[in-house]
C-alpha cells in the first residue's frame, strides 16, 4: 500500500443512465493515520454498480476491498471523492439519517458471521427488523419465513453455536434480506467455508438475493466463487486496476 | 433491543455471574457491617429504650454517655419532685459491683437499684419469678444472658448450669438471692444485669457520700418536655435530657470518643472499593468481550442511544439482581444470628444507603463501557 495519493487510473463500467446506478463512486480516497504516517487505503477510486448486478471487488489482502465497501455501506467516511449509494451521499447526510439510511437500505454479511452468540437463528436473523422499530414477536416471525427460505427453516430456534459454518451463513444471509435493503455489501462470505458449501452459499445469494432493485457488492479473493459474478473489479493498491465481465478476462 | 440486551448479558453465564457475584459481595458488606455497627450503637442505648415510663432523665452535668454515671445528692430527688410539670420522680441507681460465684470466681455486674415504692425501670419481660418479689429480702433478678453464660454455674466436667431462682451470690460481701429471671436487651458493655430495689443496691454499693445515679421524670400530661428539661436545670443545676435526646447524647459519645465508626467504615469503605473495583472491572471486560457485537448493531443501524439504553440497562440488570442477593443475604446473616451476642440492626435507611452505593458502582461501570461503545468504529465488524 503507498503512503500517497494517486490520480484513479480506471472507471467501472461504462455508465448506463445515471438512475440505473446502485453505486457511484468518483475519486474516492481514504487514508488511515495522521501527516506522514498516513496510510492511504483507496487513492481516488472510481466505480459505478448497477442495480441488479452481483458486483464482486477481488485483489489481493490490503488493497482496500474492505475500506471501500465501508465507504459504499456508510460505516466509515472517505477523506475525499464522492460516493453516491442509491442517489444517496452518504458523506454529506447527518449522523443519525446515515444510520438510520443504513438500517434501512444496507444488509450485511460478515466474512466471521458475526451473529449474537446469545440470540437464536431466528433471532439472529431478525435484527435489522428489530433496529427498524418491528415488534420482536413480529420480526422474529418474519425472520422465521426467511431462515425457511433459505433453506434452514427447522433450526430457527438453534443457537449460532449450535449450527455449521455454513448453516451460520445462511442465518446471516437471512438476516441481510429480512429487512428488504436495496444493497447488500458481503465480506467474504465464502472464505470459512469449504468449497461445496461456499458454492451453495452464493448460488443461494444470487437466488435470494438479487432482484431487479437489489444489488449485491462481495468482497471476496476466493476465485472459486468468481464466476457467480455480473462484472468484477480487481483492485490493487487502493485503486480499482480492471473492470471485467468474466473471471477469465482477469489480469493476474 | 432491551430483549437483546438482556440476552446479551446472561448469554455468557460465567461472566454474568462474575458480575452479579462482585456487586452482590458489595452489597453485602455495605450492609451487613453498617447493620453491625448500627446494633453495637442501638446497644449503647439499649438500657435507656428498655426504660419506656420516664419522659426525662436527669443526672449530674458532667455525665456523658448512659454508662458514665456520676453520682448526685440523695436530696437532689426532692428538688426535682418540687419542679412544676413533673408528675413523679424516682431514684435509679446504676453501678459496677462485684459479685463472687458459687465457685469462687468474681463476675463484674451492672447493678441496677429500682424506686423501693414503685420499681419503675424494672425489666419488663420476666421469664421467671415476678418483679414484686423484688420486695423480698436479699432479692435480686438477673437478665437471661448473664444468668446462662457469665454467672452460670461450671460444674468440674464443664457441664454449664444456668443461674435459677433461688441460687444465691455474693454482692460486695452481702447475699443476694435471685427471685426473677428477665429477658433485656442486650448493653454495649455485655455484662450481666442485676435488678434490685434502689436501698438494697445502695447497701450492696460501697459506702459513698453521694450515690443517685440517675432521677427518672415523668412528665404532666400535656406538659412540654423540652420546656421541663430546661426548668429541671434551671431550678436544680443538674443536667435533664428527654429520653430521645440522652440517647443522641450517648450514641454520640460513642461516635465522637470510640473507634469504632472508623473501623467499621473502613471495612465499609474496603468491601465498596473491592465490590466497585470487581464489578466495574467485569462489567468492563464484559463490554470489552461484546465489542464486536455492539459493533454489528452499530454498522446494522443502531444508534448511539439504542446502545446507550441497552448497556444501562444491563448495568440495571445486575445492579438490581447483585442488590437484592447481597441485601437478601445480610439480612439471612441477622436473621441466622439473631439469638446469638452479635449486635445486628438493620433499619430501612441502610437498604437505602447499600442501594446507593450499588446505584454508583453500577453507574460507574456503565460509563466506562458506554464510552467505549460510544467511540467503537463499527468498520470493525469487517476485520476478520
Amino acid at each position: 500500500m503507498s503512503n500517497q495519493t494517486e490520480p484513479a487510473v480506471n472507471v467501472g463500467n461504462a455508465a448506463t443512465n445515471a438512475a440505473e446506478l446502485a453505486v457511484k463512486c468518483s475519486g474516492v480516497a481514504k487514508g488511515y493515520g495522521v501527516d506522514d504516517s498516513k496510510i492511504m487505503a483507496l487513492r481516488g477510486v472510481d466505480l459505478e454498480v448497477n442495480k441488479g448486478e452481483l458486483f464482486m471487488l477481488v485483489g489481493p489482502s490490503g488493497c482496500g476491498k474492505t475500506t471501500l465497501i465501508s465507504v459504499i455501506a456508510g460505516i466509515l467516511d472517505q477523506d475525499a471523492g464522492s460516493c453516491r449509494v442509491y442517489e444517496h451521499d452518504l458523506l454529506h447526510m447527518a449522523g443519525h439519517e446515515k444510520v438510520r439510511y443504513r438500517a434501512r437500505n444496507i444488509g450485511f454479511v460478515f466474512q466471521a458471521y458475526n451473529l449474537l452468540p446469545a440470540l437464536t437463528a431466528a433471532e439472529n436473523a431478525a435484527m435489522p427488523l428489530i433496529i427498524n422499530g418491528v415488534k420482536r414477536k413480529e420480526a422474529v416471525k418474519r425472520a422465521s419465513e426467511i431462515l425457511a427460505e433459505v433453506g434452514i427453516g427447522d433450526r430457527t430456534n438453534a443457537l449460532p453455536a449450535q449450527l455449521s459454518g455454513g448453516q451460520q451463513q445462511r442465518v446471516a444471509i437471512a438476516r441481510a434480506l429480512v429487512h428488504n435493503p436495496r444493497l447488500i455489501v458481503c465480506d467474504e462470505p465464502t472464505s470459512a467455508l469449504d468449497h461445496e458449501t461456499g458454492a451453495r452459499v452464493m448460488e443461494l445469494l444470487k437466488r435470494v438475493a438479487l432482484d431487479h432493485q437489489r444489488t449485491l457488492v462481495i468482497v471476496t479473493h476466493d476465485a472459486r466463487i468468481f464466476s457467480f459474478a455480473d462484472r468484477i473489479a480487481r483492485m490493487d493498491d487502493g485503486r480499482i486496476e480492471q473492470v471485467v465481465n468474466s473471471p477469465a478476462q482477469l489480469e493476474h | 433491543m432491551y430483549y437483546t440486551a438482556l440476552k446479551m448479558l446472561t448469554g455468557d453465564r460465567s461472566k454474568y455471574i462474575g458480575i452479579v457475584m462482585g456487586l452482590t459481595f458489595a452489597s453485602f458488606i455495605m450492609t451487613q457491617q453498617p447493620a453491625i455497627f448500627v446494633g453495637i450503637m442501638a446497644r449503647t442505648f439499649s438500657f435507656i429504650t428498655d426504660l419506656s415510663q420516664p419522659d426525662i432523665w436527669v443526672m449530674d452535668p458532667k455525665v456523658q454517655f448512659i454508662d458514665d454515671t456520676k453520682p448526685i445528692q440523695d436530696t437532689e430527688l426532692y428538688r426535682v419532685r418540687g419542679v412544676e410539670g413533673v408528675e413523679w420522680a424516682v431514684p435509679l441507681y446504676k453501678g459496677l459491683l462485684k459479685a463472687r460465684l458459687e465457685n469462687g470466681n468474681f463476675q463484674t455486674c451492672n447493678v441496677i437499684g429500682l424506686d423501693d415504692a414503685t420499681l419503675i425501670g424494672g425489666p419488663a419481660v420476666m421469664i421467671a419469678g415476678k418483679l414484686e418479689d423484688l420486695r423480698r429480702s436479699d432479692s435480686v433478678i438477673v437478665d437471661l444472658d448473664g444468668a446462662a453464660s457469665k454467672l452460670a454455674k461450671r460444674l468440674p466436667g464443664g457441664k454449664v448450669i444456668p443461674l435459677k431462682v433461688g441460687d444465691t451470690l455474693e454482692l460486695n460481701d452481702k447475699r443476694a438471692t435471685v427471685v426473677g429471671i428477665a429477658r433485656t436487651s442486650r448493653t454495649f458493655q455485655s455484662q450481666p444485669v442485676i435488678y434490685t430495689t434502689y436501698s438494697r443496691a445502695t447497701s450492696f454499693a460501697p459506702r459513698e457520700r453521694k450515690l443517685l445515679s440517675f432521677i427518672l421524670v415523668k412528665a404532666k400530661e400535656g406538659a412540654d418536655r423540652q420546656e421541663l428539661t430546661k426548668r429541671i436545670t434551671k431550678i436544680t443545676g443538674l443536667t435533664a435530657y428527654t429520653s430521645d435526646e440522652f440517647k443522641s447524647v450517648t450514641i454520640g459519645y460513642y461516635l465522637k470518643y470510640t473507634g469504632i465508626p472508623i473501623n467499621f467504615g473502613m471495612s465499609v469503605l474496603l468491601g465498596f472499593i473491592i465490590g466497585a473495583a470487581t464489578a466495574g472491572q467485569t462489567f468492563y471486560n464484559f463490554t470489552l468481550d461484546n465489542l464486536r457485537q455492539f459493533g454489528v448493531l452499530k454498522a446494522m443501524g443502531t444508534t448511539n442511544g439504542q446502545l446507550l439504553k441497552m448497556i444501562l440497562l444491563q448495568a440495571l440488570m445486575v445492579g438490581s439482581v447483585g442488590y437484592g442477593l447481597g441485601v437478601g443475604a445480610a439480612s439471612l446473616f441477622g436473621y441466622l444470628l439473631r439469638d446469638s451476642v452479635l449486635a445486628f440492626k438493620f433499619p430501612w435507611q441502610l437498604l437505602v444507603l447499600s442501594g446507593t452505593g450499588v446505584t454508583v458502582i453500577c453507574i460507574f461501570s456503565a460509563l466506562i463501557s458506554i464510552r467505549k461503545v460510544m467511540k467503537l468504529e463499527p468498520a470493525i465488524v469487517f476485520k476478520g
